[in-house]
């Protein structure tokens, strides 16, 4: 079943937040570990990634809440599942497996779901390909602007890596996301290209979504909205768009400037508001609901959810809001100058 | 509900910020200092390891208007790798830098990719080539592909590197292909270098060199018209070393003419260049004559250049510093001073200004602005490039500067007197306040900035919030600032659909401060059209800096606001009405004007070439296994109604099945058609030797005369673009080099009893089938004769290698336009066409009363054969064209309304 003959029809709806429904386990050490990792040499309290090896029915279930809730697309659990992000746990070597057992969590939630409700609206995977915690573009020594924490090739290596396990665990779209770096976004549709080509699998779709960190407008590395598009276009998207960072409200004219210049799908999930005083997240369901219909309304997006602080309450009224809005249409690509 | 988007094929680059190279961006250039192969301080600062120190060149390159900054690390002392990666690494943590994109440029490909590897924006690979062969090209562009990288392809082969014209244009034409059919590149990320080597060397096979390059410039562009072309230009004068002025000259005047040509970058350090029109004339021609290569026999226009070059070498830098403008009045001098982007007398000649003029504002609207404006016509016409607008804007703020303590004392005198006398504008409470800015994405402020002064000189209180501001940064300052007047102001064509936008987004947020429309680009009209009907609390468009007091004058006092925005707005509902009526917005120009402005073809130095034979040659019975080959199927798909490209549309979701069946069976009574000889192709093709006065083509038909009669475009173009006519590509009378035009009329025979005998048979499918493919073949014969016209009877194209493809797509050089079509509407010429041929005695063709073909599967037309010649339509004519026309046809005014109703308004 193809994603992209179902955008062709309607506004999809991506999951919300992982993050969020793991804290509400209130999961303690050990249940982290659970018997394959009891003895690891660290602590691995926070690593949500290895849930998806220790507690895969916690994992399952979050996805079906959310499936119940209306979503199309569920992200897998994988935003540090690289060698560089793992290497916080001294977990690298399990990076391959975290990716294959996420997947496996999301598809088995999508076949349990469909059983139990003998639904047959299609359902699609999303690999999340996070971010890393060490950026190409940037130097973490304010001393030595020239330094780099890490390599190009590196990040190629540990994407490449990521992206073999996700295929094997069977997503059906790669999901680059919370994008601050364009250049670690870049060695990723690096790694995605030149995984495809070399093993002679037909390639999977790409989505990417960035992250605008602040009023600036721009991203942590310093581009332009149009910047960044115009940076990773070559990837020859599925969509592009905006996640995290900012509430729907901040995030609007962002939204409405990518919808006039992405020559593909125009995604977008944004926080469920910004962070109030003691730092939780307290938009309510209806109101970032209304934000997404207005722009559903005004033809800017094909596929919207939320992130952080955005629970299955939140995806079940953006789904239902939008749910009879026409998507927005492709741009004509124009094939001469004048 | 939102209006479809279209997205423009656009060679589009970022760096922090996106650089979008459109049709009007007139020429992109590239900082070349950052080169340790081009540079000498460059090349010490990081043989130094001095890498702080080196961000400064960048930086320098910045400011003075490079719009892509090119990085070489190519020294043979150096670590190529290491030191790309380390200078690239330090430019991205400098955001006045990092700005604009990167053209990472090495010939070694392993340095390449060390810098892509640094680069989180859209660069340029500078460069690749076919030098070592297509699989090295390929691999290569492959990777530049996903680092997301446009590349510069070098016109450089197994056979080495390209120096005339045809190579040129064969080379680029053959990477082209590897890269947009096999890489799968977009068209518009390709960029060639099609090599500019030095003239006026001496050796004489060096003189041609740069009309070389500007007409495989021109050549290149009709062919693959998105690529951008690009040269370093500094070698063309390298003869002349060690003499700055000279070649600085040759540079201005070579860029003039292959900008023209279709040049779109450079690596020049185009804030040295001379301004064009500002160039002495006589040097001008003398360098004119080189670059073009014009009375240059014997090498006679180098040696009057080399001869000058001595002269200005032996002055030293005298005529360099040619004084003689300080001379004149103070406005030329400060106009002088604006364009040549001269600081040295400013302050002084600004201060003379000052003594002359009532008031020091008039020093800023008279002289200063008159100069800005000669500056933006030259910018206009591509006589002067951003680099050097950036050096004039540097000028003409400094002028500014000076005048400003002026202007803010006479201002506080202004405020005494009104606290004098007890009237308004009393300190922060009666000044009107005016929120300036430049829309996002653009960053021109120049006029925004006189605007500003001159308000602000009339005593309102002026907040600016300069350039590139966001549509919410605008509006939220607005309501936190409580203006009274938010004023725009945009250069470039997108600022326009900007302020569009922020026109909504008042509306939303129930704003109700006036909103004023200035700048370049903007109109009264697009704002009557575009702008106004989205806001409905007055959108003025204001013209000039000048215009902006009284209108800010009306729209603050609040018996005059009223009616004052409501003339305004019965004014632009008439034009916007007018517009939708689409009247009187089309500009024609005279039909005299028209014919002056026609295409400029160097006819002195275009020699055209005779056909192998003058009169007519006869193609009895032509092979039809021979023209099914050149069969275009995207026609015969569009008669059956199913639209798409042809092979695309066998395998097209929706139709593909149907297509592949219909394809099947046409190739199935193809064989039959061809073996059991169904149809005869016949046709007739002549070429005569032929002048042209105007718009008239003199043929000479064996010693008698026919004179060929053409329509010229009359719809009032950009500047630069000529009036098109036909009569343009056929060398005038008066030029000595003789020339010559061609025609051809085939038909396809014997259509007729197979069609009754389908009829007959009920078989409709079959019936339409045969009639669509005998228009094929008709088609298919007209192209086939062209093809052995170019290459071989007339043989003005001997080495043309094309694929049927290209063909389709016209890639070939020459036309071969038929009477009645958009570019020759007239079809009466037809009779004239089929005089000279003998066509209907020959090829049995008739023509009807309407003058349509018999039998219909036929095709004729003229032959062009100049290089530049082109399809286009005529569009509409006026009376003055028409009465002309009828003259010269000799026929009445009632059979040529009939016949070119059409083109009539």
């Amino acid at each position: 079943m193809s994603i992209r003959k179902e955008l062709g029809k309607r506004i999809l709806i991506i999951d919300g937040a992982m993050g969020t429904m793991i804290q509400r386990h209130k999961l303690d050490e050990a249940d982290y570990r659970g018997e394959r990792f009891a003895n690891w040499h660290t602590d691995v309290k926070g690593n949500n990634d290895m849930l998806s090896i220790t507690q895969p029915e916690i994992i399952i279930g979050i996805h079906k809440l959310y499936l119940e809730a209306g979503a199309d697309i569920i992200e897998t659990n994988t935003f540090s599942s690289t060698v560089i992000a793992m290497a916080d746990y001294d977990m690298q070597e399990f990076a391959y497996e975290l990716n294959v057992a996420s997947a496996q969590c999301a598809r088995t939630a999508i076949e349990r779901y469909n059983a139990e409700t003998g639904n047959t609206v299609p359902k699609f995977v999303a690999g999340a390909i996070g971010p890393l915690n060490k950026t190409l573009s940037l130097s973490p020594d304010v001393n030595n602007p020239g330094f780099r924490a890490v390599t190009f090739d590196e990040v190629v290596a540990a994407y490449t890596e990521q992206v073999k396990g996700l295929v094997d665990g069977g997503v059906d779209v790669l999901l680059v996301e919370t994008i601050f770096d364009t250049l670690n976004a870049k060695a990723a549709i690096f790694a995605i290209n030149n995984f495809f080509r070399k093993e002679g699998k037909e390639p999977l779709p790409i989505m990417i979504s960035g992250t605008i960190t602040d009023a600036s407008g721009r991203t942590l590395s310093g581009q332009t909205l149009e910047a960044f598009y115009i940076s990773v276009k070559h990837a020859n998207p599925l969509s592009i768009g905006l996640n995290c960072a900012l509430g729907a409200q901040e995030m609007r004219g962002h939204i409405e400037e990518l919808s006039s210049i992405a020559a593909c799908y125009v995604s977008s999930y944004p926080n469920a508001g910004l962070p109030n005083a003691m730092g939780e997240y307290d938009e309510a369901p209806e109101q970032t609901a209304c934000f997404l219909e207005e722009w559903a309304k005004n033809g800017w997006v094909n596929i919207v959810g939320g992130c952080c602080g955005t629970t299955p309450d939140h995806i079940k009224h953006i789904a239902q809001h939008v749910k009879t809005i026409e998507p927005r249409k492709l741009p004509v690509l124009e094939a001469e100058l004048a | 509900m939102s209006e479809t988007t279209t997205i423009k094929p656009y060679l589009r680059l970022s760096g922090l910020e996106p650089l979008v190279v459109r049709p009007e961006t007139n020429f992109v250039n590239v900082g070349e200092r950052t080169n340790v192969t081009g540079s000498k301080k460059f090349a010490r600062l990081i043989l130094n390891n001095q890498y702080e120190e080196a961000l400064s060149v960048a930086r320098q390159q910045v400011e003075n208007g490079a719009q892509i900054l090119d990085v070489n690390m190519d020294d043979a002392l150096l670590d190529g790798v290491q030191a790309m990666t380390t200078y690239i690494n330090l430019l991205q943590s400098e955001p006045d830098i990092a700005k604009i994109p990167i053209m990472v440029d090495s010939s070694k490909f392993e340095i390449i990719q060390a810098g892509l590897k640094c680069i989180q924006g859209r660069c340029i690979v500078n460069s690749i080539s076919l030098k070592e062969g297509e699989a090295k090209f390929i691999e290569q562009a492959y990777i530049c592909k996903d680092f997301g990288a446009a590349v510069i392809v070098m016109a450089f082969d197994e056979q080495g590197q390209a120096d005339t014209m045809q190579r040129k244009v064969e080379i680029s034409g053959r990477a082209y292909k590897i890269l947009t059919e096999e890489v799968g590149f977009d068209p518009q990320d390709i960029i060639f270098d099609i090599n500019i080597f030095a003239i006026a060397t001496g050796l004489e096979e060096h003189n041609n060199y740069g009309v070389d390059f500007i007409e495989a410039c021109r050549i290149i562009k009709q062919k693959m018209p998105l690529v951008k072309i690009s040269g370093g230009v500094s070698n063309l004068s390298f003869s002349f070393r060690g003499n700055e002025f000279v070649r600085e000259t040759m540079h201005s005047v070579f860029l003039y003419h292959a900008i023209k040509a279709g040049m779109d970058m450079g690596i020049v350090n185009a804030g040295q260049l001379v301004v064009y029109d500002e160039i002495e004339p006589t040097l001008r021609e003398l360098i004119e004559d080189v670059i073009l290569n014009r009375n240059n026999d014997n090498n006679e226009a180098t040696e009057k250049l080399i001869a000058f070059a001595e002269t200005v070498k032996a002055k030293g830098k005298e005529i360099v510093k040619d004084e003689a403008w300080r001379n004149e009045s103070v406005e030329s001098r400060l106009a002088h001073s604006l364009v040549n982007g001269i600081t040295d007398y400013i302050d002084a000649d600004t201060e003379e200004a000052r003594l002359k003029y009532d008031r020091p504002l008039e020093v800023i609207e008279g002289p200063l602005m008159d100069g800005m404006n000669v500056v933006g016509d030259l910018f206009g016409a591509g006589k002067m490039f951003l680099p050097q607008v950036v050096k004039s804007a540097r000028v003409m703020k400094k002028s500014v500067a000076y005048l400003f303590p002026f202007i803010e004392a006479e201002k506080e005198k202004i405020r005494q007197a009104h606290l004098a006398a007890g009237t308004v504008n009393e300190e922060g409470s009666g000044a009107a306040k005016i929120l300036l800015a430049t829309v996002k994405g653009d960053v021109h402020d120049i006029g925004k900035n006189i605007v500003g002064v001159v308000l602000g000189c009339n005593g309102y209180d002026i907040v600016d919030l300069g350039v590139m501001v966001p549509t919410d940064k605008i509006l939220d300052a607005a309501q936190k600032e409580n203006a009274d007047i938010i004023g725009l102001s945009g250069l470039i064509t997108p600022s326009l659909d900007e302020m569009v936008h922020i026109a909504k987004e008042m509306k939303r947020r129930n704003m109700t401060q006036p909103l004023l429309i200035g700048g370049a680009t903007t109109s009264r009209m697009h704002t009557a059209v575009k702008i106004a009907p989205e806001y409905g609390n007055g959108v003025v468009h204001v013209l000039d800096a000048s215009r902006s007091v009284t209108v800010a004058g009306s729209l603050l006092n609040k018996e005059t606001k009223e009616p004052f925005l409501k003339d305004t707005q019965t004014e632009y509902t008439k034009l916007k009405e007018a517009f939708d009526n689409k009247k009187s917005v089309k500009q024609y120009l005279p039909y005299a004007e028209a014919v002056q402005n026609k295409v400029k073809i160097d006819w002195d130095s275009f020699a055209p070439v005779k056909p192998t034979f003058l009169g007519t040659k006869l193609f009895d019975n032509f092979d039809l296994a021979e023209l099914r080959a050149f069969i275009d199927w995207k026609p015969f798909f569009i008669a059956w109604e199913m639209h798409g490209n042809f092979p695309a549309i066998l395998t097209d979701e929706i139709v593909g099945v149907e297509a592949t069946k219909l394809y099947n069976d046409a190739n199935a009574l193809l064989d039959r058609i061809i073996v059991e000889k169904w149809l005869t192709a016949k046709g007739t093709i002549g070429f005569w030797q032929a002048s042209s006065n105007d718009d008239t083509v003199t043929v000479n038909n064996n010693g008698s005369t026919v004179n060929l009669e053409f329509l010229r475009q009359q719809i009032k173009k950009a500047a630069d673009q000529p009036n098109l006519s036909l009569a343009d590509f056929i060398a005038p009378a008066t030029v000595n080099n003789e020339d010559f035009i061609g025609a051809f009329a085939v038909t396809i025979h014997g259509i007729e009893p197979h069609i009754k005998a389908f009829e007959a048979a009920l078989d409709d499918y079959n019936k339409i089938m045969l009639q669509a493919l005998g228009d094929r073949f008709a088609e298919a014969f007209a192209e086939c004769l062209h093809l052995k016209t170019r290459k071989e009877y007339w043989g003005y194209a001997t080495d043309e290698h094309l694929t049927n493809e290209e063909l389709i797509h016209e890639k070939y050089l020459g036309i071969r336009p038929a009477p009645g079509y958009p570019a020759c509407p007239d079809h009466t010429e037809k009779y004239k066409l089929f005089d000279l041929l003998n066509a209907t005695a020959t090829t049995g063709i008739t023509l009807t009363e309407s003058l349509a073909m018999y039998p219909a599967s036929s095709v004729c037309g003229w032959y062009f054969a100049n290089p530049q010649s082109q399809y286009y339509g005529v569009g509409k004519i006026q009376q003055d064209q028409f009465d002309n026309y009828t003259k010269r046809k000799g026929l009445s005014k009632e059979v040529m309304e009939r016949w070119l109703s059409p083109n009539m308004e």
